[in-house]
């Protein structure tokens, strides 16, 4: 790992700049942002809320470029080919972690503002189905035997890939053919201007926190399949030993 | 030999196998019948309302039907370790699965023509929208957890607690198609909307995945 001499404190100093974005953002958003017009200080949640559902949406774009590269590089380069899954994994788990953050600062959120925890709302329910997927992906890695299940995993996330717009669709004709209450506020009625800066500043931040977990993440990983290499290579080495 | 001759011939095998043992048949028709009375038991069969929840019903008796076959169509290749000797032929992997996936559509077509009447005779039905439209629901529906679920049990067979696996990834991604069938079912069976959208969204969801199925079968057979 000649990289970690530079890398290191690249992530050190990344990591500090994120603590200071999000102390940043944080005090805007509870603070010194004006309070809404409708829904008073609970509002404040949606610079919390929305920055991570917009980044749950992205992280799952990383899994599945990483993952067809895997599967471009998986015979022709297989050493490039664990790099990609690696990145897979890391930016799988963060989709599991900001969409668990999404789906749940939203119920606080409904359970306030509509008096429910949770309706099958077509943003809701397509949340709730990736969040789904990217467990079932995990799942499968954890249950498949080694050797096979960067593969597996890689060919899941092509299928989920394939399923994402499908579900968007097919959620958004179910609830128009069976309407639900329509609900008042949120965040569609557009954002007051003097509310822009905490919303930027929150996405900035915990876009830098995501990256820091996604290359935090990365860098265990590779770490673990350099181990797992040594110790396949010492295994092959001692029953060398044995057969001389 | 053509393509479709490889497929026709893994088919036949399927099929010839299902016909001496008749496991997975006799298992799964059994099994959706069960389904079926211990719903009858968690809601009101006769009720108006039956022909509102029926659709779904159908569906999940025979989606865990399905599953419970699906599994086993694959574990007969690893006896002898036929799955190797059939990882070596010169013909293309995709007829494997495509052979399979067919098999498994026959076994649970005959599944549901049996299943059909007797959920129409216990749950009171009569079809108030257009009931010949059922005939397209049914097959498209049918080849949407078919296709999916072959191709997945494939993908979970050399994992640990297979029989858990499949269920675990074969639901989240087959919610569309799912939601899909239910709706046009309960559409046919209401007469209270149009199943029109829905027969669209399960053609598309068909070509999508069995595009991909066809495409990464390789990936999966020879996946270590």
């Amino acid at each position: 790992m000649q990289h970690s001499r530079i890398l290191g404190p690249v992530g050190i100093v990344w990591f500090l700049a994120t603590l200071v974005a999000i102390a940043y953002a944080t005090r805007l958003g509870l603070f010194l942002a004006p309070v809404d017009a409708l829904q008073g200080n609970v509002f404040r949640i949606f610079f919390y809320h929305v920055p991570h559902s917009m980044l749950s949406l992205l992280f799952p774009y990383v899994n599945f470029i990483a993952s067809v590269f895997y599967l471009y590089w998986r015979q022709r380069n297989p050493l490039k080919a664990l790099t990609a899954d690696a990145v897979a994994i890391a930016s799988a788990e963060i989709t599991i972690v900001y969409s668990s953050i999404c789906l749940w600062t939203g119920m606080l959120w409904g359970r306030v503002e509509w008096g429910l925890w949770w309706t099958w709302d077509a943003r809701l329910t397509s949340m709730l189905l990736l969040w789904l997927l990217y467990v079932s992906y995990l799942m499968l890695r954890k249950l498949s035997s080694t050797g096979q299940t960067q593969t597996l995993a890689a060919v899941l996330s092509v299928f989920a890939a394939i399923d994402v717009p499908i579900v968007y669709m097919s959620i958004r004709w179910w609830r128009t053919q069976h309407p639900a209450p329509v609900f008042g506020g949120g965040a569609d009625s557009g954002l007051d201007k003097s509310m822009y800066p905490a919303f930027i500043w929150n996405i900035i931040g915990w876009a830098m926190w995501g990256i820091f977990l996604l290359a935090f993440r990365y860098a265990l990983e590779r770490r673990r399949q350099a181990f797992e290499q040594d110790a396949a290579l010492q295994a092959i080495e001692a029953s060398l030993e044995i057969a001389k | 030999m053509t393509y479709f001759g490889h497929v026709f011939v893994h088919l036949r095998k399927d099929l010839q196998l299902e016909w001496r043992s008749r496991d997975s048949i006799n298992g799964m028709l059994f099994f959706a019948l069960l389904v079926v009375v211990v719903f009858a038991f968690a809601f009101d069969p006769t009720a108006a309302t039956s022909r509102q929840i029926a659709g779904g019903i159908v569906w999940v008796a025979l989606l865990f039907a399905a599953v419970t076959a699906l599994n086993q169509s694959w574990t007969r290749e690893l006896r002898n370790r036929v799955l190797d000797a059939q990882r070596m032929l010169p013909s293309p992997p995709s007829a494997l699965f495509l052979g399979k996936a067919l098999a498994n559509l026959l076994f649970v077509a005959l599944v549901e023509a049996v299943l059909t009447p007797l959920f129409i005779v216990f749950y009171n039905l009569h079809a108030l929208g257009q009931g010949w439209m059922l005939a397209i629901v049914m097959p498209l529906g049918t080849w949407a957890l078919v296709c999916n679920g072959t191709f997945f049990a494939a993908l979970g067979l050399r994992t640990r607690n297979r029989e858990l696996l499949l269920p675990l990834i074969l639901f989240p991604i087959s919610i569309p198609a799912l939601l899909g069938m239910m709706q046009a079912t309960t559409a046919i069976l209401s007469g209270e909307f149009e199943p029109g959208p829905w027969i669209r969204l399960l053609i598309a969801y068909n070509i999508a995945f069995t595009t991909a199925c066809l495409l990464l079968f390789e990936t999966v057979l020879s996946a270590e």
